[in-house]
Formats: structure tokens, sequence, C-alpha cells
């Protein structure tokens, strides 16, 4: 226990007696990883703020303002008997202007109207969620006498949604190209290492060291320079975050929103820090391998 | 303890370094291995400490046969031994105390004792007082000396030194032979590689003659 102590510090110590490398080493790694970390914050602020919109499979139908209580009895009887139709419940046009004047942005919209100009509508949705199977029942609904008209609701959400999708493959093909380059970037560094203690090697190797014992503080200085670099990193997209609030904050204010982008999640933050650390790590661990395979052929 | 079979050690290019060599050697013996420069002494010493691997023959350090050795167990078997280089091979990015302490680290020895055996070896070549001194701000005798203490500090069975005197003037040399023979009195086996027949007359130790890679009686 007391030789990890002594390699953490060692290596610490080093760091500290080659600042400038160092820092390099450090800000190449957060910059690396600053962005995929961000266009992951990024995208998890937009699903936060597109979940809570409806994405079942959702129709409106509006009915029309002269059908009365009676053709809303008799649609209701052939919502109720409709095997597509999974639940219904009726929005009256008085609850529908309360809803509208609660909704985001539209309060003021709806304050300063003179009538009431919504209709009574029905909220369904429907046993099947497949687009198409939605859009043939919303056709068939929006025919029914006493109709004004049938919407899916869905739809934008869904698009948003296959969007976030591929923003977040996008994401997780750019974090794995990185993580190659990272991996490839502190091999290097620690190649680098081994070549300004070659005389330690060679000596802790004839006088009996193992393979682990030469390579722990490698692997000490491929981890924690990854770890730093993670914090580097978190701390790049938090300050970015923090610039972009800014002007998010008055763009939001502007639709009558309070929405903000969040800061990376304490548990993302650790994976952030978890991941690069580990990439350190096992860059380190293939440079040293790939030294000690061909130090050892060189010395038989 | 030491027991070599019919080892030849050829390099790349057909140079025979040594040929059919078969010599033993028993426990707390010491011995010097003399020759002319390019007679094979450092190649067999090489061969000893596993350092390189014969072409042909067998090698027998402790009961282990080193052709037989997995790589991962070489470490081990070195640990048998004490090195000592003629070019000294010293750290110069650490100080004194801290050379002699690089054996104990690789054992893994607790930190306080390996302190008090690592000011004992510095003690026994004399150079206790400047433990805190870089080896690059000591002379050349020191440095032979302080190689010396980093070759002994975790007691091995068997001392191999490659021409220790090699850059010494002579009353030095005596001085480090004086030492070689002390460790021998308390049951360390010692090998030397030395041209320096002077000194071979005087301690009257059984000599290994080597020429043009083979041995001569």
């Amino acid at each position: 226990m007391s030789r990890h102590w002594r390699t953490l510090m060692g290596t610490l110590g080093r760091f500290v007696s080659t600042p400038l490398a160092t820092l390099v080493t450090i800000s190449v790694m957060g910059i690396a990883l600053s962005l995929p970390a961000g266009l992951y914050l990024l995208l998890s602020n937009l699903g936060q703020a597109s979940s809570s919109l409806e994405t079942q499979a959702q129709i409106s139908l509006f009915l029309k303002p002269e059908s009365g209580k009676n053709g809303q009895n008799q649609i209701e009887q052939k919502l109720k008997r409709h095997a597509e139709i999974k639940t219904f419940r009726f929005v009256g046009r008085d609850q529908a202007l309360k809803e509208l004047s609660a909704s985001n942005g539209l309060g003021d919209l709806a304050a300063g109207l003179p009538n009431n100009p919504l209709p009574d509508a029905f909220i369904i949705t429907a046993r099947d969620n497949d687009a198409d199977q939605l859009d043939k029942l919303r056709l068939e609904i929006s025919q029914w006498p006493g109709v004004e008209a049938a919407e899916l609701d869905s739809a934008w959400a869904r698009r948003l949604n296959a969007m976030l999708d591929l923003g977040q493959q996008l994401t997780f093909m750019l974090a794995i190209l990185l993580a190659f380059g990272l991996v490839a970037g502190m091999g290097n560094i620690i190649r680098l290492q081994i070549l300004t203690r070659l005389d330690e090697i060679e000596v802790s190797k004839l006088i009996g060291a193992t393979d682990r014992f030469i390579r722990l503080p490698f692997l000490y200085h491929g981890a924690l320079q990854g770890l730093l670099g993670g914090l580097a990193g978190w701390g790049i997209i938090t300050l970015g975050a923090q610039l972009l609030n800014l002007s998010v904050t008055r763009l939001s204010n502007l639709y009558g929103s309070n929405f903000q982008l969040e800061g990376l999640a304490l548990a993302d933050a650790a994976a952030l820090l978890g991941f690069s650390a580990i990439l350190g790590w096992v860059g380190a661990y293939i440079a040293v391998s790939h030294f000690l395979r061909h130090f050892q052929r060189s010395h038989h | 303890m030491i027991t070599l079979s019919q080892v030849c050690k050829r390099y790349p290019g057909g140079y025979e370094a040594l040929k059919d060599i078969s010599f033993s050697i028993e426990k707390g013996e010491m011995v010097f291995v003399t020759g002319h420069s390019g007679a094979g002494k450092s190649t067999l010493l090489n061969l000893i400490a596993a350092i390189e691997p014969p072409s042909s023959g067998s090698i027998i350090i402790n009961g282990q046969n080193l052709s037989q050795l997995r790589p991962a167990a070489v470490p081990f078997l070195r640990r048998n031994f004490g090195l000592i280089f003629q070019d000294h091979k010293l750290l110069y990015d650490r100080n004194v105390f801290n050379n002699v302490m690089l054996p104990l680290e690789i054992t893994g020895f607790d930190r306080n004792e390996a302190g008090k055996r690592a000011r004992a070896a510095l003690d026994k070549v004399g150079l206790l007082e400047r433990e805190k001194a870089m080896p690059i701000a000591l002379s050349g005798g020191e440095q032979q000396r302080l190689c010396i203490a980093r070759a002994i500090v975790h007691r091995p069975s068997i001392l191999l030194a490659d021409e220790p005197t090699g850059n010494l003037d002579s009353a030095y040399a005596s001085e480090i032979f004086e030492m070689f023979k002390s460790f021998n009195q308390v049951g360390v086996t010692v090998i030397i590689v030395t041209h320096d027949e002077r000194l071979i007359e005087r301690f009257g130790e059984r000599t290994l003659h080597l020429q043009h890679g083979a041995l001569t009686a």
C-alpha cells in the first residue's frame, strides 16, 4: 500500500516538475473530452425539454361547434365501441381555455381573447403506437359526422425524438473515435516518459524487478493524467453551459418559459472522470507492455 | 550452487563468445574469472545472471535450470544475485540513500526495515555520511562502493562483480577486494571478473581462465 502512495506522490511530483508539458496534455485531453460530453449535455437537455411533451399515440378530435350535446354523445358511443382506441377523455371548450392559459408562453395570449374561440374536443389514446396505423385511424375518425378535424399530436414530438436519437448516435460515434485518439495519444506520452526513465527500468530489471513493478508508475501517470484531463473537460463544458445560459435564458424568457441548460449531473460527471482515467490507464498499459516486450527481446 | 555444463554462446553472425564451458561453483566459494579482453568473461556473467540465454548447454542455479525458467520467474531468480557493474549503473536522479533502497523497494520490503538495512549497507562500504549526496558528486571509488552497497543490501546469496576495480587505482582496488573477501567470509558466494593478475595472486582463490571463449586449466 505504501508503494502505491509513494508512486502516487512521485507521479504528482513529476507533474509539478514539468508543469508546461502536463498542462498541455491535460488541456488537449480536456478539449477532446469536452466535445462528446458537451454534445451529450446538449442532447440530454433537449431530451428533458421534449419529454414533458406527450409522445404517446394521441389524437385530438375537434368537434364542429354546431354539433352540440347530442353530437358529442354520438361520438362518445362510437369511440367506446372502436377496437383501436384504448382510452379517451372529453375536454370541454372552457376547460381547454383554462389549460391553454396555464401552458407555457400562451397565457398572455389566452388572457387577451374577447371570447373563447376553442371547440369541444376528445383526446384519444390509441392501442397501436405504429405511425401508419395511427394515421389510418386519424383519417377514419376525421370523416365521422360532427367532427371538424382530427390531429395526430405526437407527430412532431416523434420527429424531434428521432432527431435526438440520431444526435445521440453521432455523439456515441464521436466519443468512440476520440477514445481511440486519446488512448493513442496517452500511449505516446507514456512512451516518452519511458524514454526519460530507461536507466531506472534497465537497472530495476537487472536487480529483479517484475514487469508489474515497472509498469506501476506509468499506469499511475496515465490514469492521473486522464483523470485531470476529464476534470478539465468537465470544467470546459460547465463553463460553456454557464456562458450559453445567458442567451438561453433570454431566449426562453421570450417564449414565456423558464427553460435553462443544466450542467452535467454528478453521476454523469463521475462517469466522465472514470472514463477518462480508464482511457489514460489503458494507453499507458499498452505503451509499457509494448515497450517491455521489445526490451526483453533486446536483452536476450 | 552454480553448475554450467557444455554451455555455448553464439551471437548472430556466427561469433562464438563461449565454447563448451563446464564448471561448478560450490556455495560459499570465492572464484575469479580472468582472461584477455574479448575472452567472454562478461558474457559468462550475463549467462549466470540470466541476462542472456545460452545457445546450448545448461545452467543450473540453486537447483533451477535457467532454460526451463518461465520469463515471469526470472525476476525472482535475479533476487538471489547481487550485481556489481564496471560502469556502476547508478541512478543519477536520486540520492545515495535512495539508490540503495531500490532493491528493497523491488522486493516489497517494509519501508522502516528497508531504511535500516540501507544504512547498514552504506555503513559497510563507508558511505553512511554521504547518504544524502547525489551520485554525480561522488568520486569514482565512492560510486563503485555505492554500487556494491546496492548489490548487498538485499543480502543476496551470490555476488557477481564485472571488473569491479577496472577504473580504480590499486589502493582503492585492494580495498574493494578486501570487502568482497569479507562478504565471502560470512557465506556469500562471490564471482569476480577481473584482469588484475596481481590481486588474484594475492588472494590465492580459485581462478577460471578464459581464452577465446574456452576454459583453460
